[in-house]
């Protein structure tokens, strides 16, 4: 099953994420940030990192994961390929995200995203999808 | 994406107005500055539809306005500008953006194009070596525990303070560098931590150092007062933001903005819209970091302007005093301030929200620095990084009719991925390098995504703010060399 789809946005980017449940589909739009930002190809699993969140609702809890993600990025340039979701409901999760430190001779940065934007934000409960717009 | 089927009526040659009736919730009209050609690519997308949506907001005055360099953007479409009262109005994270404080500053030298075109690969290295860009770039200074409280209080200020630049520096900034009612209280550990390692960094996406000639003038004594003399000159403009702080602030407040709109009976057809009330805690806090966010960004670009007048002047051998390297003049354009407009005859005191758009304030008036009070405040309409930039100055129309307010870029009409289909990073590089444009980069997809192609024809935008009397031509540049973030 394809993980996310990138989608046109003119001055942005955004993606859908797909899942067989929602947790997996919020997984895979990390991954698919993850991905926006550098190749994840060459990222080795070797760093862990855990989040957890709790949140007024869903779409509001998939805008603070993302962006949680991203600060993670910007503080220990972090590179996560892996999201475990240990727990998921419609306000809080919490995940276990490993990568390892973004280093120069074997990765390649992309572009950089400033954010997750609540424009266009759409969680689907039924298709298990989810869609989101990055600020770039 | 759909294009927009919404009404547009002509007003002149460069004004259309979306009517209140558009859309029920719409509080006043919309208003796009545009020529017909620009209007049918406007209706290719949703700008307009955010022009409509800006207009929902609480306490909004006379339009929802939209700069000729409007583009689909998020909540906000960007060169959009909306002005709320105190009294009953609203203040909204997602009408600054994300990138708080993104601007630009514009140095003058006294060099010639003959001075540097010879020199200008060693120079371009030089500048690439000295200012930290792109993804997750870390810059030369370390702050230490507390300091970062400081720059956010006093933005340009503290760099001079710390040996960058110099003071003269500051008259010639907009706010001079340090926007009064910073409050780094308001400002998480978070959003510090992002910025504590990046202040003096470029960052990446469309910011850039650039290495111009005037190439062209057409108001020689406005121009001779901010020391553009002569086509040939050389110019160096500086182009990026708040970085990681800047980014974390509006995340912050969007998200509390969010959860506050119940409580305040607010109803918006984007969530990315959310505000509070000026007066609120939340908008009043909102509004003390994001003056915080603004100082940073003046830090940091005060901080480059620096090394950038270091590399110059170690390249081409000469000393700062006979290379000139004044500035003159940084804007803002994206941010929130308070100031003073007329309404309906009377002066009201107003949030003018500017996102992709600039300051453009008339000769006289107070806020312009004292040397161009006769001139009117200098506008830097930097385009894309193969072609031709602009220097404008604010007109007393701009004051009547957009708050003060012009375009701020040439706006994208293309996305970075139908951008990147087109052209690859190496063709860019060879077509600009073809136009005598040398450039350096960490990332070839990124200049990709930055092609001349994504972007409007920057001079059919300034054409636009010209000809509707919202700014004035004074001069344009053309870059010899370009360093992407």
């Amino acid at each position: 099953m394809k993980r996310y789809k990138l989608i046109e946005h003119t001055a942005d980017m955004g993606l859908v994420a797909y899942g067989h449940d929602l947790a997996d589909a919020f997984a895979n739009a990390a991954y698919g940030l993850f991905a926006i930002i550098a190749d994840l190809g060459r990222v080795k699993e070797k760093e862990s990192r855990q989040i957890e969140l709790q949140e007024e609702d869903v779409e509001t809890l998939l805008f603070e994961w993302l962006n949680r993600l991203l600060y993670v990025f910007d503080v220990e340039m972090l590179l996560l390929k892996r999201f475990d979701m240990e727990h998921f409901d419609d306000s809080s999760l919490k995940a276990t995200c490993y990568g390892e430190k973004y280093d120069p001779a074997r990765h390649r940065l992309k572009r950089g995203v400033k954010s997750a934007t609540y424009h266009m934000l759409k969680v689907d409960r039924e298709r298990n999808q989810v869609r989101v717009i990055f600020d770039v | 994406m759909a294009t927009w089927n919404g009404p547009l009526e002509k007003i002149d040659n460069y004004r259309w107005q979306i009517p209140k009736s558009y859309k029920t919730g719409m509080r006043v009209p919309g208003l796009i500055y545009a020529d017909a050609d620009m209007v049918k690519q406007i209706k290719e997308e949703q700008g307009p539809e955010q022009v409509a949506n800006v207009a929902f907001l609480p306490g909004i005055v006379d339009y929802s306005l939209a700069m000729p360099d409007i583009h689909w953007g998020y909540g906000f479409p960007i060169g959009g500008v909306a002005a709320m009262r105190l009294d009953d109005g609203v203040v909204s994270p997602g009408g600054v953006g994300f990138d708080i404080n993104c601007g630009v500053r514009l140095l003058r030298t006294n060099l010639m194009k003959d001075d540097v075109a010879p020199k200008v690969k060693p120079l371009m290295d030089a500048l690439y070596n000295s200012v930290p860009s792109g993804v997750g770039s870390r810059g030369r200074i370390k702050l230490k525990g507390g300091d970062i409280n400081e720059v956010l209080r006093k933005g340009s200020r503290w760099a001079v303070e710390h040996g960058y630049g110099r003071p003269e520096d500051l008259e010639t900034t907009e706010e001079s560098g340090e926007m009064a009612g910073a409050d780094p209280s308001k400002v998480s550990g978070r959003a510090k931590e992002r910025g504590e390692p990046q202040l003096g960094t470029l960052g990446s996406g469309n910011h850039f150092l650039e290495v111009a000639l005037v190439d062209k003038i057409n108001e020689p004594d406005i121009a001779r007062a901010m020391g553009i003399n002569e086509v040939g000159q050389v110019m160096l403009y500086v182009h990026c933001g708040s970085r990681g702080l800047g980014h974390q602030v509006a995340d912050d407040y969007v998200k509390e903005m969010v959860r506050a709109m119940a409580k305040y009976g607010i109803n918006l057809p984007d969530r990315q819209l959310a505000c509070s009330p000026v007066k609120s805690p939340e908008g009043q806090s909102y509004l003390g970091a994001m003056r915080c966010a603004a100082n940073y960004a003046w830090a940091n670009r005060q901080c480059i302007a620096h090394w950038v007048r270091e590399a110059f002047c170690q390249v081409l051998g000469i000393k700062e005093a006979d290379a000139g390297l004044e500035l003159i003049y940084d804007v803002a354009h994206n941010i929130a301030k308070i100031e003073e407009h007329q309404v309906n005859g009377q002066k009201l005191k107003l949030c003018v929200h500017r996102k992709g758009a600039t300051r453009a304030f008339p000769a006289g008036h107070p806020d312009v620095p004292r040397k161009y009070a006769h001139i009117g405040q200098p506008v830097l309409i930097p385009g894309d990084m193969g072609r031709l930039s602009y220097v404008l100055v604010g007109t007393e129309r701009a004051m009547q009719e957009t708050f003060g307010s012009t375009c701020h870029g040439a706006g994208r009409v293309q996305s970075r991925s139908a951008a990147k289909r087109h052209l690859s990073g190496r063709e860019v590089l060879e077509s600009l390098a073809s136009r005598g444009i040398t450039v350096r980069t960490g990332s070839l997809p990124g200049l990709a995504e930055e092609a001349s192609e994504a972007y409007k024809d920057v001079t059919s935008v300034v054409g636009v703010a010209h000809n509707a009397g919202i700014s004035k031509i004074v001069a344009r540049t053309r870059p010899i060399g370009v360093i992407k973030g």
